[in-house]
């Protein structure tokens, strides 16, 4: 019964140009017909999923409401006290002649040229392998499949003493520049490119004479768009997370990231004699999250396709 | 995954030996970006590993001598224990949650998938010290969930931060923030299933848990194996739950909790360059060594 309906289903959701057989939400009409039964169990077990999922972002939400005091004395799961989510976020954004801003400015500047400078080489990098056959090319993938495997941890201590003596500590670059690189996206736009871009165009297109890169970039890099814009979500994310690399080469806080700052916050509100500044610790947690979750949410058609092309090929 | 498997461009005889080259133009700068963030640092970690740094004499060759040392670092293996009982019991746990949700996901008898979807996957985009810093907070015995569910309900629950649960607390940290990746790895695996399988199944009059053993099971594979190497070397690597957390539970969370906090505070707080390598190195080669003996298991299971 189940299987009779996955059919229909599938069938009327292969509709993808790239040729994947995508099940992209189908038309409530196609799939009324034949539906089975929804499943009780089914439905409880992902609500209960869904509420472990959401709770810890409610609650932030709530206490990002809350003053100093009635986080203290309210229950923890709903509004209590004065409804101070506005005077939180003033706060936040004003505490310490407006540092916060300072860490927003800096993540912003991480972020655009981390992850955009990521994205760019993984897709340059990932479409030269699926679509050229240099010398070396097997070398490379042999030695950047095998570098996934190397724990970040074996990575950051020889990274940070090398960016020191280059006197690269304590700047900018000494977070953009390990940023840089994502094999993740390069294997992801390698597998995507395979697909996506057919080789008799990029033939056609050198038949008429037109340069490799200006091919690449007027046509290839179209054709592509679902991959990058899923690497460049996910190089997004990995830069506007990052707290190890940023803890590790930065002891000025004029150059913190959010999630460095944030910690600090926390980190003095702990410590004895410290000022208490849980309530901005909160508004500053929820204020991090929302561009990246909104990004995630207008953006889910792009990388949902781009991950599906990836899981095919492994 | 191999390189053979990619179809190679029939190439214009003219255009040969310059396209021997061109790929170079596109890989290159990704290469050069390798090399200087992942090989230099790692040959520059191997190259430090070999060295002391004594007050007498200064900086001199010592060979194998630090390995040695963290062969019998008892510090070492008692926070690599807590990594691997971490791997052992958190990992299974949460690439089981990620495959039932998963297969929820794929089942037709659910509605509104694409809202659990979203939903679960939507931790995943919140930064690990947020994510830490709210689980902490709610785990908290002054305020947060569990001071409130006491007096609600004048129980005791025990303490998440105590030494017998702390390890359990940042599990459930980890599970809430990548339970969702994995069930989406899973769900992107399961969709492109080739329609004809189920045709096929459906004529056989297979039944809906025979099309999830016979079908979905097998494809998924894969997918599954990368999910686990994923997760053990991340793992191996844990890190920035604990560190944060440290600060609100500083009695059960010690400076060697995680390998990658012993090797961060050799470094950071003790001035033990070389040892520091040394620790992360031989951390990364257990990783290596247990990724690729994952796989290797795989692969013999599927001769």
């Amino acid at each position: 019964m189940v299987a009779t309906d996955r059919a229909s289903v599938v069938k009327a959701g292969r509709t993808s140009p790239a040729g994947h057989t995508r099940r992209a939400h189908p038309v409530a009409s196609q799939r009324s017909i034949r539906r089975p039964r929804a499943s009780v169990t089914l439905h409880v077990a992902m609500t209960l999923m869904l509420i472990y999922a959401l709770l810890p972002l409610f609650w932030l939400v709530v206490n990002a409401s809350k003053t100093q005091d009635a986080l203290f004395t309210t229950f923890g799961l709903w509004f209590g006290g004065k409804f101070a989510l506005f005077s939180n976020v003033h706060d936040t954004l004003t505490y310490d002649h407006g540092v916060y801003l300072r860490w927003l400015a800096n993540t912003l500047l991480y972020v655009v040229a981390g992850a955009g400078g990521a994205t760019f080489l993984a897709t340059m990098g990932g479409y030269g392998l699926a679509k050229y056959n240099f010398l070396g090319r097997r070398a490379v993938f042999a030695v950047v499949l095998g570098a996934v495997a190397v724990p970040g941890t074996a990575l950051a201590v020889p990274t940070f003493l090398l960016f020191s003596r280059l006197g690269l500590t304590n700047t900018p670059l000494a977070i953009i520049i390990p940023s840089l690189l994502s094999p993740f996206g390069l294997y992801l736009i390698w597998a995507y490119a395979r697909d996506s871009v057919p080789d008799e165009l990029l033939e056609a297109a050198r038949i008429d004479g037109a340069g490799e890169l200006r091919t690449f970039f007027t046509i290839s890099l179209r054709l592509l768009s679902p991959g990058v814009i899923t690497v460049l979500l996910f190089t997004v994310v990995a830069t506007w997370n990052n707290y190890f690399l940023p803890l590790i080469m930065l002891n000025q806080p004029k150059w913190y990231p959010l999630t460095v700052g944030l910690n600090q916050w926390n980190a003095q509100s702990s410590t004895v004699g410290g000022q208490a500044i849980y309530n901005l610790v909160i508004t500053g947690s929820l204020l991090t999250v929302i561009p990246i979750v909104a990004a995630f949410l207008v953006m889910q058609r792009y990388w949902q396709s781009g991950l599906a092309a990836g899981s095919v090929k492994q | 995954m191999t390189s053979t498997a990619v179809p190679v461009p029939k190439p214009v005889r003219r255009n040969r030996s310059r396209r021997r080259w061109t790929g170079w133009l596109f890989t290159g700068p990704f290469m050069i970006v390798f090399t200087f963030t992942l090989a230099v640092p790692l040959a520059y970690a191997a190259y430090l590993s070999l060295f002391q740094d004594r007050l007498v004499g200064g900086n001199s060759f010592v060979g194998i001598a630090n390995y040695r040392q963290a062969i019998h670092d008892p510090q070492f293996w008692q926070a690599f224990e807590r990594v691997a009982v971490f791997l052992v019991v958190q990992v299974p746990i949460m690439l089981l949650l990620a495959l039932c949700a998963a297969l929820a996901l794929d089942s037709a008898r659910l509605r509104w998938a694409p809202l659990y979807r979203l939903s679960v996957f939507l931790p995943y985009a919140v930064p690990a010290v947020v994510a830490a810093l709210m689980w902490g907070f709610m785990y908290g015995k002054h305020f947060g969930l569990v001071a409130n569910i006491d007096k609600a309900f004048d129980v005791q629950i025990p303490d998440p931060f105590s030494s017998g649960l702390v390890l359990t607390a940042i599990g459930n940290i980890v599970t809430w923030e990548y339970v969702g990746y994995n069930m989406l790895i899973f769900f992107s695996a399961l969709r492109v299933i080739p329609n004809d399988l189920y045709e096929a199944a459906e004529l056989d009059g297979a039944t809906g848990f025979q099309v999830v053993r016979a079908i979905k099971l097998p494809a998924l594979r894969n997918a599954i194996l990368v999910a686990t190497i994923f997760s053990v070397i991340g793992s191996f690597q844990l890190f920035n739950e604990p560190n944060i957390l440290k600060s609100l539970s500083p009695n059960t969370i010690g400076s060697y909790f995680t390998p990658n906090m012993y090797a961060y505070n050799l470094s950071f707080a003790g001035q033990q360059y070389n040892y520091s390598a040394t620790v992360a190195i031989v951390m990364g080669v257990i990783t290596v060594i247990i990724a690729y003996a994952v796989q290797l298991s795989a692969r013999q299971k599927e001769a």
